[in-house]
This record gives C-alpha cells, sequence and structure tokens, in this order.
C-alpha cells in the first residue's frame, strides 16, 4: 500500500515538474541605458591627456588618451579631435612655488592628488576649450602600477588510486601571485565654461602566477578592457544584451 | 446561527472561486498572447497584453514577471523594479523570478552609478 502510495506521489510530482517545465520560455532582451552625463550640446570631443604614474613599462597618458579616442570614434556620436594631447604635468607645475609643486614622477594615489587643482583650473580648461571650438574635454588621471600578493589558490591535481583509477582532486595551495592595479579617474569638463561636469573612478586588478610573465602593456589592456564599459556609458547610451525567463 | 454563517460563507467562498479561475483564465490568455508577439520582437503590444492581464488578475506574478522583462527591454527600468518587486511579493519562493530580478538588478546597478566629484 505505502509503496503504491509512493508510486502515486512520485508521478504526480513529475507531472507537476514536467508542467512546470512547459510553462516558461527563455528570451533574449536588450536593455538600453541612457548615458550618465547629457553630452547633447557637444558636437566634438577632446581626450586631452591624462596625468599618468607607476609602471615604467606602460606609458598611461599616452595609451589611454590613444585607446579612449578609437573607442570614441567608434562607440559614440561625438566627433573626436586629433591633437597632440596637453602636457598636463608641466602645466600643473607651472607657475607654483618649488615647495607646492606635485611631484614630477608619479608613484602612488598621493603624488596624484597633488594634481587635483590642475583639473579645477577652470580659466586653464576654458581657454583650452576656446582653442578646440568648446568641446567637451576628458582628461583625468591614470595610475597603473606592479602589485603583488599571495593568497591562497585552488588548483587540479591528478591522483591514482591502488586499481590505478584516475581521479580530479582540488588543492589548495598558498601562492605567491604577481599583476597589476589600474586606477583611472575620467574626469569630464565642459569646454565652453570650463568646469568640471562630472567625474567618475574605477579600480581593477589582475594577478597571475609568479612564474608566468605577462608583458605590462598586455595587463594594461585588459584592465581597460574592464573599464571601457563604464567610461563610454557615460557618455553614450549603450544596450546590454541578456536573456530573461517569460513565464505562463 | 452559527451553522447559517458558515454555510454562507462556504456558498460565497464557492461563488468567488469560478470568479477568480475566470479571472485567471482570462489573464492567462493575455499572458500567452504577449508571450508570442514578444518573441516576435513586438514588446511595445507584448507590454499591452500583460497589463491588461494584470489588470484583469493582480495577484498573477508571472504577468507582473513578465511585464517586468519588457519594461527592461525598453529600458524603463524604474517601472521594472516595480513589476519584479510586486511579483516576488505574490511569489516569494519563484526562483525563476528571483534570477531575473538578480540579473536586472545587477544592470540598473550599473545605469544608476554615479560618480560625481
Amino acid at each position: 500500500m505505502t509503496a503504491r502510495l509512493a508510486k502515486t506521489i512520485c508521478s504526480l510530482a513529475a507531472v507537476a515538474l514536467t508542467t512546470a517545465c512547459g510553462s516558461y520560455s527563455e528570451i533574449a532582451i536588450e536593455t538600453p541605458i541612457r548615458p550618465t552625463l547629457d553630452v547633447s550640446g557637444f558636437q566634438r570631443v577632446f581626450v586631452a591627456g591624462f596625468v599618468s604614474g607607476g609602471s615604467e613599462d606602460v606609458d598611461g597618458n599616452l595609451e589611454t588618451t590613444r585607446l579612449l579616442r578609437s573607442q570614441l570614434r567608434t562607440k559614440s556620436a561625438l566627433r573626436v579631435i586629433d591633437a597632440d594631447s596637453l602636457p598636463l604635468q608641466d602645466v600643473a607645475t607651472e607657475g607654483r612655488a618649488s615647495d607646492q609643486t606635485p611631484p614630477a614622477v608619479v608613484k602612488d594615489e598621493k603624488d596624484l592628488d597633488a594634481y587635483s587643482n590642475l583639473f579645477a583650473n577652470v580659466e586653464y580648461w576654458k581657454k583650452i576649450g576656446e582653442e578646440y571650438q568648446q568641446p567637451l574635454i576628458v582628461t583625468g588621471t591614470v595610475l597603473f602600477i606592479p602589485h603583488q600578493r599571495n593568497s591562497i589558490v585552488q588548483r587540479e591535481d591528478e591522483v591514482y588510486d591502488s586499481f590505478g583509477r584516475r581521479r580530479v582532486v582540488p588543492v589548495r595551495t598558498y601562492q605567491e601571485r604577481k599583476g597589476f592595479v589600474l586606477s583611472p579617474k575620467f574626469i569630464f569638463i565642459d569646454g565652453r565654461t570650463g568646469t568640471v561636469m562630472h567625474s567618475t573612478t574605477a579600480r581593477e586588478e589582475i594577478l597571475y602566477n609568479a612564474n608566468q610573465a605577462t608583458p605590462a602593456l598586455s595587463s594594461y589592456f585588459e584592465l581597460m578592457d574592464r573599464v571601457i564599459p563604464s567610461f563610454l556609458s557615460t557618455l553614450s547610451s549603450q544596450k546590454i544584451k541578456g536573456t530573461r525567463i517569460l513565464l505562463q | 446561527m452559527r451553522t447559517a454563517t458558515f454555510v454562507l460563507a462556504g456558498l460565497l467562498a464557492l461563488a468567488v472561486a469560478p470568479a477568480r479561475a475566470d479571472a485567471r483564465g482570462d489573464a492567462k490568455k493575455q499572458v500567452e498572447f504577449g508571450i508570442a508577439v514578444a518573441q516576435k520582437g513586438l514588446w511595445r503590444e507584448a507590454i499591452y497584453r500583460w497589463e491588461r492581464a494584470t489588470q484583469i488578475d493582480p495577484s498573477y506574478a508571472a504577468a507582473l514577471n513578465n511585464l517586468a522583462i519588457a519594461y527592461e527591454h525598453e529600458g524603463e527600468l524604474a517601472k521594472a523594479r516595480g513589476a519584479y518587486e510586486k511579483a516576488l511579493e505574490l511569489e516569494p519562493g519563484n526562483a525563476l523570478i528571483k534570477q531575473n530580478y538578480e540579473l536586472f538588478r545587477e544592470i540598473n546597478d550599473r545605469a544608476t552609478r554615479k560618480d560625481n566629484l
């Protein structure tokens, strides 16, 4: 009797499961995200350059300027101004007493803080804006520093038992890992007024096994790849693809 | 007297139950039609159908879930959040609605995140 009851319950559960499975369907969607910043008043964008520091293997100013310009050319409606990037580190030191001069070589975030006055210099940015027909100006700071951390890493090891059967077991080991941290700060300046409209910061890190030799430039591009979508969503609308479950 | 009250309550329940079943049946037709048109890319029509379904049967969590998805697709994120939250209020244990909502929240957080100076 009990066995029969159990059998009935099982079959009912199977029916319920099948019905439930048939009552939903997956659908692809594209969610449009409006830009954070209203740039409708601008026709042009000038990526003016960055105060950069950290690793000597990558020129953060040059690479970031070039990368952002190329991304904006293809993924934004604004016309990108092709001009030499501004010598921001020199501009920041001009007319300053020697004890107030920001460090010429930027090693960490503290060094970058000394440049904050540069981005608040309304007169300077207004002048730049006039020079380039009042565009939206993109500038900021980029810190790309080597990073090292010891952490527990899980890897899979093959083991064979006494019968010669192969098994894969997870093994946790303490390992030295090396990589980089990228911390950009993007500042958007209104070329008509010289004032800061918006700023956004990011922090991304990547770590490799200590014996793996990955070029600094590759790591830089890998990390910038993660930052770029959020940078672009500030200026232009984005569509995020995904799937959802429709229910009946 | 007490027995009469119970009988009356029972009759009322019996009278309401088919009405509810009718509402769910009508709403379900709207939901199914909505799914068919959404799959053809006609999202505005789907929204209309799922809104109708939630008007007919406000306790229909699946209709609210689908409506939330359509709002998401149209970029109406505040409306989407409202619909998801209502759907989860109605069916807090529904794993599929929860999953949709989690995915929505990732996008919504990204869209609303502003690191102003």
